[in-house]
This record gives C-alpha cells, structure tokens and sequence, in this order.
C-alpha cells in the first residue's frame, strides 16, 4: 500500500469566495483525518485573514467562464459587471454552503486553528499591501518569508490554490 | 467482508475497517476500539461526543460534521481533537460502531 500523506502545507493565493474556500475546505478535512497542516496565504489569498476583510469576501462574476445564472443557463460575461451582480452571486453561494454545512470564513480559520492548522502570513505580499500584524485575525501564529515557509513544510506536500 | 476479534467476538468489519453491522455495537466493543485507535479507557467526554454521533446517525443517516459536532454536543474543536487526536470524525465514528462520515466538513 502506497504512503499515508501526514502532513499538508496549502497555500491560498486567491482572494474570491471560490478562490478561499478550497483551500480551507481541504485544510480543515486534513485535520479530519490526523494529517498535520498548516496554510500560507499569500497575495490576495491575504483577504482571508485580515481582520477589515475576511467578513466581506465575495464571488469573482467577472471573467469566470463557469459561472451560471440560476436555472443552469451559462451567465453572459458581461452581466457580471453589472452592480450588484457579485453580491448576488455571493449571496446564493453563501446559501447553498451554509446549507452544507460549511462555515464563514471567519469561523472556518478559528475550526482550523482550534482542530490544531496552523496558519502563517506571507511577508512579501503583508509588506506589499502596507499591512502589519495588528491588520491580521488572531489566529495567525507568524509573518513569515517564503524561505521560512519551506522550512516549515519539511516532509509535508505543498498545495498551492 | 472480513471479520474481527473485538471483545471476545468475532465481528464483521466494511473496506474501512468499521462496524459493518450496527447491532454488534455495544460498549465493550467501542472500548476494544478505541484501545485500536490509541485510547486507552474512554471517558464520559468521549462518550458524550460518541453518544451524540449515534444519535445523529440514528437521525439523518450519516454522522454529523465536525461543526455540527462541536456547535451541539458541548465539546468545542480544541477538546474534540484532544479527545480524539487522529482525526475525530473518522475515530470517533468508528468508535461509536458507524461507517465513515461522508461529508466533507
């Protein structure tokens, strides 16, 4: 039988909805099973732990080809710039997961943190952005530069989202 | 399917190494697990939480997800792991004589 995996370092790169929740949803599940992890967020990845903004995260409308309007009809792409339309969106999204059981994203980093996740910012992209650790949610161990984050994930598999 | 020494009883497990039927559950057996999974003697938090997956199950046909679990049973995240340290929805479920959860959160 091939290896278990044990450890996980998941970078989040991406700061829509649909660019955060994979990577939480798989972090969170790897503590499900015992498997050590821990999550680097990384340029605009950064929204989800950053305290002003991680309450207001929303669905990217505007050239995501998949997206579709109620009823399955592919979304035309100009509808998504439309005002409001990615508050829509969010908030159908938002929805469906809240039925599935899968938290905010405020309480997803906290269930991370307490299942024993841990969670580090990139320093290049905080530096980048004019944020310090005080813009960060309590649940961030460190800023740390990517060199670091290699050190970190000695034996782990990196998935970068 | 295979079967198990569990308790003095040779019972039938599913792929996952779980019960495969639920009435050969009783409390010695989810002992006999639970020393499997590295916990020595289970006490009245694990039962607690073990009592509470059964129930679910009982209810919806599959074990509750591991918010539904520390937002009902009274055991918040940090203890759910502390009391199952290998991943508390899969044990714990085990333990508790139910087949592997099927949800992802």
């Amino acid at each position: 039988m091939a290896e278990p995996i044990e450890k996980l370092s998941i970078v989040v790169s991406k700061g829509s909805l649909d660019g955060i929740y994979p990577g939480l949803i798989m972090a969170n599940g790897a503590r499900m099973e015992g498997i050590e992890v821990m999550m680097f967020f990384t340029f605009f990845g950064l929204d989800a732990i950053l305290e002003k903004r991680m309450d207001n995260i929303s669905v990217a409308t505007v050239g995501n080809a998949a997206m579709r309007l109620p009823g399955g009809m592919k979304m035309p792409t100009w509808l998504g710039a439309i005002p409001g339309m990615s508050t829509f969106a969010t908030y159908m999204m938002k929805r469906e997961m809240e039925a599935l059981d899968i938290p905010p994203v405020r309480e997803f980093i906290e269930m991370i943190s307490d299942a024993g996740g841990e969670i580090y910012a990139c320093k290049a992209a905080m530096d980048m952005f004019h944020m310090t650790e005080k813009d960060l949610c309590p649940q961030v161990e460190e800023i740390i530069p990517v060199g670091t984050f290699y050190e970190k994930s000695a034996g782990a598999q990196i998935i970068f989202t | 399917m295979a079967t198990v020494e569990l308790a003095g009883k040779s019972l039938e497990v599913d792929a996952d190494g779980n019960l495969a039927n639920r009435a050969d559950w009783d409390k010695e057996v989810a002992q006999a697990i639970a020393k499997e999974e590295g916990i020595e003697e289970l006490n009245e938090r694990h039962w607690l939480v073990i009592d509470f997956m059964r129930n679910v199950f009982e209810e919806k046909g599959d074990a509750p997800s591991i918010r539904k679990l520390t937002k009902e049973s009274g055991v918040d995240t940090k203890e759910l792991y502390a009391l199952f340290p290998k991943g508390p929805a899969k044990k714990a479920a085990r333990i508790a004589g139910l087949p592997k959860p099927k949800g992802c959160i």
